[in-house]
């Protein structure tokens, strides 16, 4: 690890070498790997084996029907693997009964305890079919734990896979029916889970826009959240209130006031930061908390929809609507290709333009930026204004091309995945788009996965805060698979201590 | 030349400062304007309120007659005591606008409080002691940035250690029965998230800040992991998550004194500890061999190590210490107030806790001084719902979060951070 350390010393590998993407295409797959893990620890059946007593018996020896989708998870265990003390519950009515496994018929003492391995044996083909469930304990029978533990990693991941691509036979299924009708109604079932792939990306791109192109100037916009918030708000009020516009004119308009509105949630903090040295980090997470409240206060207040018992805003005109592409289910809408118009429009600024040499200067190095005439204090203000808009497109692209209207809870969380997102795309934007995309793919997956396997979907935000480790500290995934530090690494994150 | 550049660079600072002087001069004017215009205009002269001084629970305090005074014309009083100071400090200027600053927003509140219970009453006490106890663990929070900071790392991840510990304390405290095990179980779990923050930010020198932010984000999601994977059923909710919690304790003698006893002497052992806490740091800090290698650390690592002090040892050291004194705090929210963890329950006090800590000044005492006004304002929004039903309660609970802005934009400019904060040391 020491040579490792010595990054310039070290001549450059080509092996293993994925360009520029090795590190973070690696973190994301130890991310992964152990989010498999807690995935696994934390399942009930491992755990049930781990523990002294396997079953948790609720009461006498019928099994809690609740957890009757837990025992579902135990039944691939063969039969024949049997022994004498194993537990074995057997389907009764809507619940189970526990048997203990005992050598032969004779050595029962209570039979609604107790059954022979014999008939516990011949029994075994209903194991298989859904109707019992054996959960055996670590020390008796190890492999059964780990059986147990790879059955739910892969249940999981399995349901995060077809939650965010899709089922391929279904998919190629939908896809004869259509060339065979015209009827693309399957079809269109079946890419529904790939379309909210990518629907669920689009305000990531936006939001991992924002983060990079604060990172960029030395800015840590951990407030993407709350200008989120502030945007969605600005483009629902605007949607709803001009309603006799053209579609031409009040769709930009809406998108606009998005804008403005995460805008000014981004300029207070930057402006702070400019004129008092107030750390941007603590403001915007201040900032985050406010613009909750304010929300929160709209949507029980001047921003009701009339007659609703809820927290819901007005729907908005549909003259402010994000075209959708396609029918229903699918829901993909014309924001991906403005995210994507956005993208590339961020690229030119910060590689193209005055205005973002300036930004990147100042993110830098301050000092050299004030000495060669720059305005820092502007330039952080600018970068906040951007950065804030940016995220505000975010909230107004949310508003726009899927609900169309504002509730409490519209944001899963997009801005504060964003940070990972951004450092995961090493604040380029080509890197944020791609970084976006999978981001988008594990959290419309980690739905399917919470319906279908149980796993919260919290395990998405464990392996993003993994992944920021690991891209933040690239020796630690260089050391585990003894990579070589690929000659002069560009700094792409820069963050100041309090008040500089 | 060198002595012209010198006297240039003093003109253009105390510009700064004049500015800043009349920017606070002004606020203290408006302050002051605020009490005469909103409140005192606002009330008719006859008018009394009563001020409760005997607290809402039993306690061993003798009661005591309330305060009760004629409305109007003390508000006209803090009023004009508000428009004095801001007009001193457009004139003469204080040396401390921090404290100033706090006294003229205290003015603001008090004056707020006594034309809400016109007619009425309300309980000081009560306020009182919940301030304090809403204080204890922003305190912590900043009490584990101070011992953090001063050793030259920024953490700002005390949010998510005390989330973590907050769980850890009330599982282990659910588990075994025992509040105490449960205090040390959070206190682990702080320490090891300090651990690691320590490993990312000496060992790797990853930025303090992304380290002190993954680590917010894990506790995050392993917290709300935990209570969606596990909690979610009934029974292991009721074995795993359901703890009791630290009753009060009276002080024998001290719990006795009208308004202080009830207040500082009959709060269970978290905010005592607090205090044991803030001494302890006070003196370690300042008075011992460690605490002088601490600061040596943060202001400048390469000569500390020139002397032989071990940098990398006293960061470790410090950076888990830190974490310990966050999962105290994060204790308090699950042993020491409801005994049940609810996913994101700290909602940003580690965060109110660092703001706290740089407008103490990165002092311990400091520190205290501001969290108080953080626990002032936390508790007086809840009071304010009592007060005045209908006022939307939306803008209250977004008041802590404003005041902390405030603090920060009007302290962090003038306060010095330790000179090395936030630099990894790299030994050559």
């Amino acid at each position: 690890m020491a040579q490792n350390n010595n990054g310039k010393k070290a001549k450059p590998s080509r092996r293993f070498s994925f360009g520029g993407f090795g590190v973070p295409i690696l973190a994301v797959v130890v991310g992964l790997l152990l989010g498999g893990l807690m995935v696994a620890v934390s399942d009930p059946v491992v755990l049930r084996s781990l523990s002294p007593n396997p079953w948790r018996v609720a009461s006498g020896d019928t099994v809690n029907p609740d957890t009757d989708i837990d025992l579902n998870m135990a039944l691939t265990i063969h039969a024949n693997d049997l022994t004498v003390g194993d537990y074995v519950a057997f389907k009764r009515g809507t619940g189970f009964v526990l048997r203990e496994v005992v050598p032969t018929i004779a050595d029962i003492v209570d039979s609604d305890t107790q059954i022979d391995l014999e008939r516990a044996k011949r029994r075994a083909p209903t194991l298989d079919s859904g109707n019992a469930a054996i959960v055996l304990s670590f020390g008796d029978r190890p492999l059964f734990t780990f059986q147990a533990a790879g059955r739910a990693v892969f249940k999981a991941y399995r349901a995060l896979f077809i939650g965010s691509i899709g089922d391929p036979s279904k998919i190629s299924a939908g896809w004869a029916e259509y060339r065979a009708t015209g009827d693309s109604q399957s079809f269109r079932d079946a890419m529904r889970p790939i379309s909210e792939s990518l629907v669920t990306s689009i305000p990531y791109i936006f939001a991992g826009l924002s983060v990079a192109l604060g990172f960029r100037a030395g800015l840590f916009n951990i407030g993407a959240e709350g200008q989120i918030f502030m945007g969605a708000t600005l483009a629902t009020y605007v949607g709803y209130t001009f309603t006799n516009l053209p579609a031409i004119l009040h769709l930009p308009l809406a998108i606009l006031a998005g804008m403005v509105g995460g805008a000014i949630w981004g300029i207070i903090p930057g402006w702070l930061k400019a004129r008092t040295g107030a750390h941007e980090l603590i403001n915007t997470i201040m900032m985050n908390y406010i613009a909750f409240r304010i929300v929160s206060w709209l949507l029980r207040g001047p921003m009701q929809r009339p007659g609703a018992g809820k927290p819901v805003s007005p729907v908005i005109a549909e003259s402010a609507y994000l075209p959708q592409f396609f029918g229903a289910p699918v829901r993909l809408h014309a924001g991906l290709v403005l995210a994507v118009l956005v993208a590339v429009f961020v690229w030119w600024l910060l590689f193209k333009t005055t205005i973002g040499f300036e930004l990147r200067t100042v993110g830098a190095n301050p000092n050299a930026a004030k000495y060669s005439g720059m305005n820092v204090a502007r330039n952080i203000i600018i970068a906040m204004g951007i950065s804030g808009g940016l995220a505000g497109l975010a909230g107004a692209n949310e508003v726009l091309g899927l609900n169309h209207f504002l509730a409490e809870a519209f944001s899963p969380g997009y801005g504060f995945d964003s940070i990972a997102l951004a450092l995961l795309g090493k604040s380029h934007p080509v890197g944020v788009v791609l970084a976006a995309l999978l981001f988008g793919t594990l959290r419309s997956g980690a739905t399917s996965m919470q319906s279908l396997a149980q796993v919260p979907i919290d395990i998405i935000t464990m392996i993003q805060a993994l992944v920021i480790v690991f891209i933040a500290a690239p020796e630690i995934i260089r050391w585990i698979f003894r990579l070589r530090a690929t000659g002069e690494e560009e700094k792409t994150v820069f963050t100041r201590g309090w008040g500089s | 030349m060198s002595v012209a550049t010198a006297t240039v660079q003093i003109q253009a600072l105390t510009t700064a400062e004049r500015k800043r002087r009349a920017i606070f001069g002004i606020v203290f004017l408006l302050f002051g304007a605020a009490i005469l215009g909103l409140f005192a205009l606002n009330s008719q002269s006859g008018q009394t309120t009563t001020f409760g001084l005997n607290p809402g629970f039993t306690s061993n305090a003798p009661k005591i007659p309330d305060l009760a005074f004629p409305t109007q014309p003390v508000l006209y009083a803090l009023g004009f005591i508000a428009l004095f100071l801001g007009g001193w400090q457009l004139a003469r200027g204080f040396k401390s606008y921090a404290f100033v600053f706090s006294g003229v927003f205290f003015l603001f509140v008090l004056a707020f409080l006594a034309w809400a219970a016109r007619d009425g009453s309300f309980n000081l006490v009560g306020m009182l002691q919940a301030t304090l106890i809403r204080s204890t663990p922003i305190a912590l929070g900043a009490f584990s940035g101070v011992i953090a900071e001063r050793a030259a790392i920024i953490n700002i991840a005390i949010e998510g250690m005390m989330l973590a510990a907050a769980l850890a304390s009330v599982m282990v405290a659910s588990a075994t029965g025992s509040l105490w095990l449960g205090l040390l179980g959070g206190m682990i779990v702080g320490g090891i998230l300090g651990g690691l923050h320590g490993i990312l930010s000496i060992q790797f020198k990853v930025d303090q800040i992304i380290s002190g932010t993954a680590i917010n984000i894990l506790s995050t999601g392993t917290t709300s992991f935990i209570v969606k994977r596990f909690f979610i059923d009934p029974n292991v909710n009721d074995s795993l998550n359901n703890s009791s919690i630290f009753q009060p304790i009276h002080i024998p003698l001290l719990s006795d004194i009208p308004v202080i006893g009830p207040v500082f002497f009959s709060v269970n052992i978290l905010p005592y500890l607090m205090f044991a806490v803030l001494i302890v740091q006070h003196v370690v800090l300042f008075y011992t061999r460690w605490g002088l290698r601490t600061i040596a650390v943060g202001e400048h690592p390469k000569a500390a190590d020139t002397l032989g002090v071990n940098v990398f040892k006293v960061r470790y050291i410090n950076i888990i210490m830190s974490g310990m004194i966050a999962g105290l705090g994060g204790a308090y929210f699950t042993i020491g107030r409801v005994g049940q963890f609810d996913e994101v329950m700290t909602g940003g006090r580690g965060f109110i806790g660092l703001a706290a800590m740089i407008f103490g000044k990165w002092t311990p005492l400091g520190s205290l001084g501001a969290s108080l006004l953080f626990g002032f304002a936390d508790s007086f929004q809840q009071k304010i719902q009592i007060l005045i039903p209908g006022f939307p309660s939306e803008f209250l609970l977004a008041a802590p979060y404003l005041i902390t802005m405030i603090v920060l934009a009007g302290v962090v400019g003038r306060a010095i951070a330790p000179a090395a904060d936030g630099q990894p040391y790299e030994k050559d």
